[in-house]
């Protein structure tokens, strides 16, 4: 296309756009709202998503784990590993890597004077496991490990229940060694935490990492090394690299294989904040192709005018479009300015307790974090203006299509 | 390019049960250079068979030649081509883009083929100053007269020196100076550029100025007369 007749599409366009002020205006505001309506629904998805996955997360841990190859199979400590060392210790200490843990994660047996119960006993460096978000987040009796050689344990709410045991008393904690022997020992409840699900309170029991090593003779070996980067949708990006660092036995799994549960729910939001725009947007569609219309059907004679000009089809047609382009992008930069104004102040949570009971058993708080995040506008901007232009096609084609001399006949 | 012609032309319009003739059987030649009105009483054909030579209507029989065009076989892209780069038109009823500025207007036309903005810009200033609109270059045509947009869309049809002009009653909204004024100018391009001009017109002031009168009835051509143009008294 020459430049001259480009710079006079767009004059055209631009001041037609302009000549019914009031329908513009309307249109504009519905494509505003609407881009509004989508980013705010995402957002406030990605918020919800953005809280579960930490939590599950947190309760993996991690984004990333490494075993031994045998550990996911077999969780007993005889396949256990040595702490990350050489390439692989070199490997987590740099960037993406934000923090990682090395954790004891074996079966076990708590027995109180009443009762007894199997968990899960993780041996854990309190500092390792707060880098990662693992530690329970609250202690509603007495106080977490000091160190990894406090010889404490501490046990959830629903455990101590069960057990009928309390702060300060004492409890045996069971387990096999590696040689399938027996290890047991006798340790003081100094802890007792609360969890957003029973289940966890049930079944996870805290005690020193080194003090654990030392119950189950293994010297300083560990089950998993948990690792995050705290930005869980990168992670294919990155996990490759340990995979390649850590030795031979071993095996690096992302969270995506290690919760199919999570990586399907991710998956399920993402498709759906797209579906939610693409029906937004075919709402909006039916103004934006009766406004288009309404435009071509006033300005008949104009068009065969310009026709009868030598301006060519595909020019009237270009002219058509590029004037829903121009509604389509303000609307946009509207909409998006809106979605902007409304979503920051909210991004430091929205209680919503009084609806929503019950959110808890999906891993979510009872407080919204609308997430704003780029890829959210822009797939609300790709949405807009792709439908957008497919939309106005109908019209501006017909446009194009009129014969110049009825057109110019037509009398209005 | 501008000899044109029509052979054996039909055209008729259909509204409801009725037939209307529009054309009915044309024959013409018209050679390069030529100054030609089409006369005739309303209804006669004249705008169908303008319309007919620009491409802008398609008979239903005949054929149509202008230049090296096979009017009748082209396609719409061709025919908005040929249009665009051979033809000045002025029609009849409708002629100016309301959004566009009487300057704009007369641009149109040359920004779609592509001229340089200086170079347009120019000529179509000094082609309003021609047709008497000196300081009306930036009114939209809903703030002119029926004689000012008349003159505007003149000023379109001539200001890139097509080969063929084809006028609809170019002087139906003017005053008998202006009339007289614009005939002049028509005269003037067609002996200095040779322009090729056919000019349908109702108003006897006009057909003074034409070398070869064309007559129609009925979307017939009844006479064809040679005569000296002899101009209007002002
Ligand atoms: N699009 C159309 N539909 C129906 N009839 C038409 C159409 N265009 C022209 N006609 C008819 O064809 C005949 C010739 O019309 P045309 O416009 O060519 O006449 P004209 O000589 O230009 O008349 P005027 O001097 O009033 O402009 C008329 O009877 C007219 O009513
Ligand atoms: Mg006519």
């Amino acid at each position: 296309m020459k430049r001259g007749s480009l710079s006079v599409v767009s004059t055209l366009a631009w001041r037609n756009l302009w000549r019914n002020h009031r329908r513009t205006l309307i249109m504009l505001l519905a494509i505003a709202i609407g881009v509004w309506a989508m980013i705010f629904m995402a957002a406030l998805m990605r918020g919800m998503t953005d809280e579960m996955m930490r939590n599950g997360l947190n309760n993996l841990p991690g984004e990333v784990q490494i075993h031994q190859a045998n550990y996911r199979d077999d969780p007993s400590v005889a396949n256990s590993m040595a702490p990350p060392a050489g390439e692989l210790a070199r490997e987590l200490a740099r960037p993406p890597v934000a923090a990682w843990a090395a954790r004891v994660r074996v079966p076990a047996v708590v027995a109180s004077e009443r009762d007894s119960r199997g968990v899960t006993l993780l041996g854990v460096d309190p500092a390792s496991e707060r880098a990662i978000g693992s530690l329970p987040g609250d202690i509603q009796e007495g106080r977490f490990l000091e160190d990894e050689h406090d010889r404490g344990l501490v046990i959830g709410r629903k455990l101590a229940s069960r057990l009928e045991t309390a702060l300060g008393k004492r409890v045996v904690l069971m387990s096999q060694d590696p040689q399938n022997d027996i290890a047991d020992r006798g340790v003081r409840v100094v802890g007792i935490y609360r969890a957003r699900l029973e289940g966890t309170e049930d079944q996870f029991v805290y005690a020193g990492r080194a003090a654990v090593q030392e119950m189950l003779g293994i010297g300083d070996r560990v089950s998993e090394v948990a690792v995050t980067a705290h930005d869980y949708r990168a992670v294919d990006r990155w996990y490759p690299q340990l995979a390649a660092a850590v030795g031979q036995g071993l095996e690096v799994a992302p969270w995506t294989e290690l919760d199919s549960f999570l990586a399907s729910y991710l998956s399920v939001q993402d498709g759906f904040s797209l579906v939610f725009m693409v029906v937004v947007f075919l709402v909006l569609s039916f103004g934006l192709v009766n406004t288009l219309a309404m435009a071509v059907f006033e300005r008949v004679r104009e068009i065969g005018l310009m026709q009868a000009l030598g301006m060519p089809p595909s020019l009237i047609l270009g002219q058509l479009l590029l004037e829903s382009l121009y509604l389509l992008g303000l609307g946009l930069a509207l909409g998006n300015l809106l979605a902007l104004a409304s979503i920051r102040p909210l991004e430091s949570g929205i209680d919503i307790s009084a609806v929503a009971q019950g959110m808890e058993m999906m891993g979510m708080g009872t407080t919204l974090y609308p997430a704003l995040a780029l890829t959210d506008m822009a797939m609300s901007t790709a949405v807009v203006i792709v439908l957008g232009l497919l939309a106005s096609l109908l019209p501006a084609w017909r446009a194009a299509r009129l014969e110049p001399v009825t057109a110019l006949n037509t009398t209005m | 390019m501008s000899s044109i012609s029509c052979r054996n032309l039909c055209r008729t319009f259909h509204q409801g049960d009725e037939v209307i003739t529009g054309l009915d059987h044309v024959d013409l030649d018209i050679e390069e250079g030529e100054f030609v009105c089409l006369s005739g009483p309303s209804g006669s054909g004249k705008t169908t068979l303008l319309n007919a030579m620009g491409g802008l209507d398609t008979p239903d029989e005949g054929e149509i030649t202008v230049g090296k065009y096979r009017v009748d076989k082209l396609s719409k892209n061709e025919l908005a081509e040929m249009r665009l780069h051979d033809i000045g038109f002025v029609f009849q009823a409708y002629n100016l883009i309301p959004v566009l500025s009487a300057i704009e207007n007369v641009e149109f036309v040359m920004q779609v083929q592509g001229i340089a903005a200086a170079d347009r810009g120019a000529r179509a200033r000094a082609i309003l100053a021609e047709v008497g609109l000196q300081g009306l270059e930036d009114r939209r045509p809903g703030d002119m007269s029926g004689g000012q947009q008349q003159r505007v869309a003149v000023a379109r049809a001539i200001v890139n020196q097509p080969a063929l002009v084809l006028a609809d009653e170019p002087t139906a909204n003017l005053d008998t100076r202006s009339a007289a004024q614009f005939m002049d100018l028509f005269v003037a391009l067609n002996r200095q550029h040779g322009i090729t001009f056919v000019i349908s017109t109702h108003d006897t002031r006009v057909m003074a100025y034409a070398r070869r009168l064309i007559r129609m009835r009925d979307g017939r051509i009844v006479a064809d007369e040679q005569q000296e143009p002899h101009g209007m008294a002002v």
